[in-house]
């Protein structure tokens, strides 16, 4: 039978468009409006037409800052799904060791961004961190604050530490959804360890899976605070990702209208990215039922 | 009402207001005309809205890679959206 279509309850979320049209909209509209004109301060504004965005467009400082995000984003996407998705089918399914780890597992999500950031930025210290020190005690050349990779090292494992346990509470509550019958039918047929995973588990995960490689890739493609705290984007542009150098852009150098043609290609990159993760999601949710 | 907290000039203002007016119109063809999702070459189900959506996004890439490679001559870019637009209705 056909569900009936009730259109009436888009007005149900009225209150909540208002809002984002005052949180959301409104910015970008003045983001839109400052990318086509220049200023030098005291809200006058010059008009620049499309300079901006050539600009952006030929600027290398821009493509190695989206490059470099790119990578960051990769990288942390290839360590925490992997990761998180073997917690999850290693965790206690049930009793007290299950509440147990997901308590645990919650609490590195629940410390605030710049916290993360002290917190590995001490850690990471040569002189008085565990970690720095350790590595340092052990011959292992290891200098955040000078070294390319160890810059990039840190705020990878820092990143890992603070996320992976978002992906495997999503893949554990996935798993968990999976009926016993499954399983069951599984071991009559003798299946491997590997074809129950692969015939049974990841196909059942997939939907919160696509939840979390989402959430995960918004958040990387969008992270400043940790590694700004840990780096400051250094050593030279090193760890300058793209929220890092748009800010230091806009509010360093006070160049609104290049920044503003910056942050208007990085929404777009942003939603394009979204709307094919938002599509593949929902074609699997159809798919699953 | 002052609009300069905005910073507004005529042609954003012209920008906004023709996807204001874009998006009124395909909120009143969805409410007169309700119609099924259908399948098209992307192999995935879209609404009018969603080939909307996919235009929009699309024309802004078409008009950074023509800014890009070709340089600041956007009416041949927006010819270019037309078809893009077009091709997006007809077969998405």
């Amino acid at each position: 039978m056909e569900k009936t279509v009730n259109q009436k309850a888009w007005f149900l979320i009225l209150p909540v468009l208002l809002l984002v049209a005052f949180s959301a909209v409104i910015p970008l509209m003045t983001v839109v409006n400052y990318s086509v004109q220049d200023t030098f301060g005291n809200n006058q504004f010059f008009w620049a037409g499309l300079e901006w965005f050539e600009e952006m467009l030929r600027s290398e400082r821009m493509w190695d800052a989206l490059g470099r995000q790119l990578m960051f984003s990769a990288i942390i996407l290839a360590i925490q799904v992997p990761l998180g998705v073997f917690i999850a089918l290693n965790m206690p399914k049930s009793g007290f060791w299950s509440s147990f780890c997901l308590v645990m597992m919650s609490l590195p999500l629940l410390i605030p961004w710049n916290v993360v950031g002290t917190i590995w930025q001490i850690f990471g210290r040569v002189d008085i961190g565990l970690l720095g020190y350790t590595l340092d005690a052990l011959g292992i050349p290891y200098n955040y604050t000078q070294n390319t990779f160890a810059a990039w090292v840190t705020i990878i494992v820092m990143d890992v530490w603070h996320w992976t346990s978002l992906v495997a509470l999503l893949a554990f509550a996935g798993l968990k959804s999976i009926p016993d019958a499954y399983y069951q039918a599984a071991k009559i047929d003798q299946a491997s360890r590997w074809a129950i995973f692969r015939y049974i588990e990841l196909p059942k995960m997939m939907g919160v899976l696509m939840i979390a490689i989402l959430l995960r890739f918004m958040d990387s493609f969008m992270i400043y605070t940790e590694p700004f705290v840990v780096t400051g984007g250094g050593p030279g542009n090193a760890t300058t990702l793209l929220s890092i150098d748009l800010v230091k852009m806009a509010l360093g150098q006070f160049d609104l209208g290049p920044a503003a043609a910056f942050s208007i290609m990085y929404y777009l990159v942003i939603l394009l990215i979204s709307y094919v993760f938002y599509t593949v999601m929902t074609n699997l949710d159809k798919k699953g039922g | 009402m002052k609009m300069e907290w905005m910073a507004w000039t005529t042609p954003t203002a012209i920008f906004f207001i023709v996807i204001a007016c874009t998006l009124t119109v395909f909120t009143v063809l969805a409410i007169k005309f309700p119609e099924a999702p259908r399948m098209g070459i992307l192999r995935t189900e879209t609404t009018r809205g969603d080939r909307l959506f996919i235009t929009l996004l699309g024309s802004a890439f078409i008009n950074l890679a023509w800014l890009g490679v070709v340089g600041a001559n956007q009416p041949y870019a927006l010819m270019v959206c037309l078809a893009y637009a077009v091709a997006v209705f007809r077969w998405v």
